[in-house]
């Protein structure tokens, strides 16, 4: 008895040497020449494995970022520009930074304020819903409440309310890594600027219906009537298909443009005070009603100077 | 040997078509009609009107906006009112072009007479050329533009004309009335397209509908056509499939990504041939079809088979009808199994409407869904012989490749697999999904490979 298992042990761990050698021999004969750098890159890389970035994962990435001539053309938005920073580093690059971004889920349209018009029974999925018919709300371009975006979130970021059957985004989890945003068939859900310590403005809204259809369907909803765009002063609100869009790029947060909206189709958030919609009313009045007297006290100057230009250009023509 | 029937899957749902003794009524004019630009596959149409012109019934209003698109007619007569999107059935909005109707006056090109014009027109271009300003297209469900079918491509001969009579959806009764009603109209419409295929033809009806299969047969024998014959299928669903009626009545199969041409069929519904009929002989464009109004557990007063005007809102015909019943919670257009649920009843009825569709709540409400059981009744339904549970697997993974392989994109969506599925699984939800991503994979090919061709083509020239 002893002797087989002495046996045993022996045959055993001789062929596992045996095995060992081999596959040592192996593993340098056939060793793939790789840059070591790729390692280091995806040790600082967050591992989420989202596709965030546009790369099928983290190594990649960290493959791509290796080989390109800069980093211009790759941002890891998980990790954000901590992560860059490092892989900057790594490779011998500098990077700018980058404001980080946020999802944000543009329908407002929520149980109260868009009725039902009829009942879906069928797979909850968003994309399924969406081949089948355009929403159980008069709305067709609104969110369809199945939670596809929820699904595609990887970080636990995106939870459906229940009150208002919407998708609410949680901002700390969020790393804009644009998954919800692709998973939408609806495209609601949009990438925006995080804004400084958060705050941003955005139009709350897809509805590119007429005014009173849009109305009818929705009393959240973006009528397309311009009031925004021509109170902003900045020129970050554009209203094309009768839908207003805010450009994060430009908007200064004065929060004009949520007050004067008729609808409460703008949303501003994170902002630490309350908005008093008459004082921010009172204050574009005012500057109209400056705007309109410096016009008048303009006004005889202008022609005249028009007069002398049209002079001068028939001289030249 | 049996009676005729495809080789492989398929259901038996109980055909439920109580209104197979109602005759077709003419619906009466609404005040408004609502013509829509999208009521053909392909292209939508491109509008020739403008607000406030004069329309007379039949007067082209938009024409095709490609190679398969249709032109569209105007169904009354009247004033233009707005060109301007509204919305379909489903809630999309779709370019429309609203009609407000005053009196009925038709183009004056137009025979109305009711005489029957058997003598059939030998130029075959000629024949052509007029079932495409008539606006034709199969009103059997797809809406192909009829023209393009019955243009086989160069190299490809048509050998057999299937006239499509199955009307294998239950409920439905729209083709069956008109076999019954206007058989002779049918049989010179199939005679027109025989003249133009240079084939014989085979009139494939189901054996649930005895009354059309004699007035077909004797409208056959009367009117005398060489090469033409009525056969008899057995009642299976999805019969009228146009790839599973080649296989009941040719006992061929067209292979994966082909075209019933490949193996020598052209099908076309019973519909389609009275349409072809009135274009070709009377001169009349496709602006009148027939539709079901029924539903189960619903009275007698409520059934119809109505010769209505397309672009008639389908509010008016339920109106027409006798109203909602109490009974219905669902409204469907179309057959129970392919048809698409109503969400708005303001649409309008389309070249392809058959059927307003009544019903109740325990008939369609879906049941929970549970977890597979692995019986293998789905792929015993499947009439393409496709394996729905492994689709549904695949695409849940999104396994684009495998679905590929596993031929999602070859799914007619007959509802077969869903209809079968004991465990309520949505399967054919998620492969009308997985088949519309495998079709953009396989376009996306084909049209990398069509642009790489011509680069190394326009390089070649370069070198020259």
């Amino acid at each position: 008895m002893t002797q087989t298992i002495i046996w045993t042990v022996a045959i055993l761990s001789v062929l596992g040497l045996l095995l060992a050698l081999i596959l040592f021999w192996v593993a340098r004969k056939f060793k793939v020449e790789e840059d070591p750098r790729i390692d280091e890159v995806e040790k600082v890389m967050p591992g989420a494995n989202c596709g965030g970035c546009g790369f099928a994962g983290c190594r990649a990435f960290a493959d791509a970022a290796v080989k390109a001539p800069n980093l211009d053309n790759q941002y890891c938005p998980v990790g954000g520009d901590e992560v860059m920073q490092k892989v900057a580093a790594i490779l011998g690059f500098t990077v700018a930074a980058k404001a980080p971004q946020v999802a944000v889920v543009r329908c407002n349209g929520s149980c109260e304020a868009r009725p039902r018009t009829n009942e879906y029974d069928g797979a909850q999925s968003c994309r399924v819903k969406a081949a089948l018919y355009s929403g159980d709300t008069g709305c067709a371009f609104g969110c369809l409440g199945c939670g596809d975006c929820v699904a595609a979130c990887q970080f636990g970021a995106l939870s459906m309310d229940p009150a208002t059957g919407l998708p609410v985004v949680d901002e700390d989890k969020c790393t804009a890594c644009g998954a919800c945003a692709k998973a939408c068939p609806k495209h609601i859900i949009e990438l925006r600027l995080k804004g400084p310590r958060g705050m941003r403005e955005f139009v709350s809204c897809v509805n590119k219906d007429k005014g009173p259809v849009a109305k009818k369907a929705c009393a959240n909803a973006c009528i397309g009537c311009g009031l925004c765009a021509k109170t902003c002063t900045h020129e970050a609100i554009t209203v094309t298909d009768n839908i207003a869009y805010i450009d994060f790029t430009k908007c200064k947060l004065c929060r004009e443009c949520e007050a004067v909206c008729p609808t409460g189709a703008i949303h501003g958030v994170n902002f630490p005070k309350e908005l008093d919609k008459e004082a921010v009313k009172k204050r574009i009045a005012d500057r109209k009603a400056k705007a309109a007297e410096a016009a008048k006290a303009a006004a005889p100057v202008i022609p005249a100077a028009e007069a002398e230009t049209n002079k001068k250009e028939d001289a030249n023509g | 040997m049996g009676k005729l029937t495809f080789s492989m899957g398929g259901v038996h749902p109980n055909d439920s078509k109580y209104a197979r003794e109602c005759a077709i009524e003419e619906l009466p004019l609404p005040q408004t009609v609502y013509v829509s630009m999208a009521q053909h596959l392909g292209a939508p149409a491109k509008p020739l009107v403008a607000p406030g012109d004069k329309v007379l019934v039949g007067q082209v209003i938009a024409e095709p906006g490609g190679f398969i698109s249709a032109f569209v007619h105007s169904p009354v007569s009247g004033t233009v009112k707005a060109v301007a999107p509204r919305k379909d059935l489903a809630g999309n909005p779709v370019m429309h072009v609203e009609i407000a109707v005053e009196g009925d006056e038709w183009d004056p090109a137009i025979d109305r007479s009711k005489e029957l014009v058997t003598a059939i027109p030998d130029d075959k271009a000629a024949i052509l050329d007029k079932i495409k300003a008539c606006g034709v297209v199969g009103l059997g469900g797809a809406t192909f533009p009829t023209h393009v079918k019955l243009s086989p491509p160069p190299g490809k001969v048509a050998e057999c004309l299937i006239l499509n009579g199955t009307e294998c959806e239950p409920y439905l009764t729209s083709d069956h009335r008109i076999m019954i009603e206007r058989p002779k109209e049918i049989v010179i419409g199939a005679a027109i397209m025989q003249k133009v295929l240079g084939c014989p033809c085979v009139i494939g009806i189901e054996e649930n509908k005895p009354e059309a299969i004699a007035s077909m047969r004797a409208a056959v024998a009367e009117l005398g056509y060489p090469n033409m014959e009525v056969k008899v299928l057995k009642k299976r669903y999805p019969q009228g499939g146009e790839k599973q009626l080649i296989d009941a009545v040719m006992h061929r199969q067209v292979k994966s990504g082909g075209l019933p041409i490949d193996v020598g069929a052209v099908v076309q519904n019973v519909a389609t041939s009275l349409a072809v009929y009135e274009a070709v002989q009377k001169n009349k464009p496709l602006i009148t079809n027939v539709l079901t109004v029924t539903g189960n557990k619903i009275p007698g007063n409520l059934q119809h088979n109505y010769l209505f005007r397309i672009g008639v809102p389908l509010s008016f015909v339920v109106e027409q009808a006798g109203g909602v019943p109490d009974t219905a919670a669902k409204l469907i257009s179309g057959g129970p199994m392919m048809g698409k649920a109503i969400s708005n009843l303001d649409a309008t009825t389309v070249k392809g409407s058959s059927s307003v569709l009544y019903l109740s709540d325990e008939d369609t409400r879906r049941k929970p869904e549970t977890n597979c059981i692995r019986c293998g009744k789905c792929a015993d339904a499947c009439p393409m012989g496709l394996e729905p549970f492994l689709l549904n697997r695949l695409y849940k993974a999104g396994d684009l490749d495998a679905l590929e392989a596993n031929a999602a994109q070859d799914c007619i969506e007959c509802g077969c697999c869903l209809y079968s599925c004991p465990a309520c699984i949505p399967l054919l939800d998620h492969i009308r999904q997985a088949k519309g991503q495998v079709m953009g994979v396989i376009r996306a090919r084909a049209a990398a490979a069509k642009a790489a061709a011509e680069a190394a083509k326009a390089a070649a020239e370069a070198k020259k």
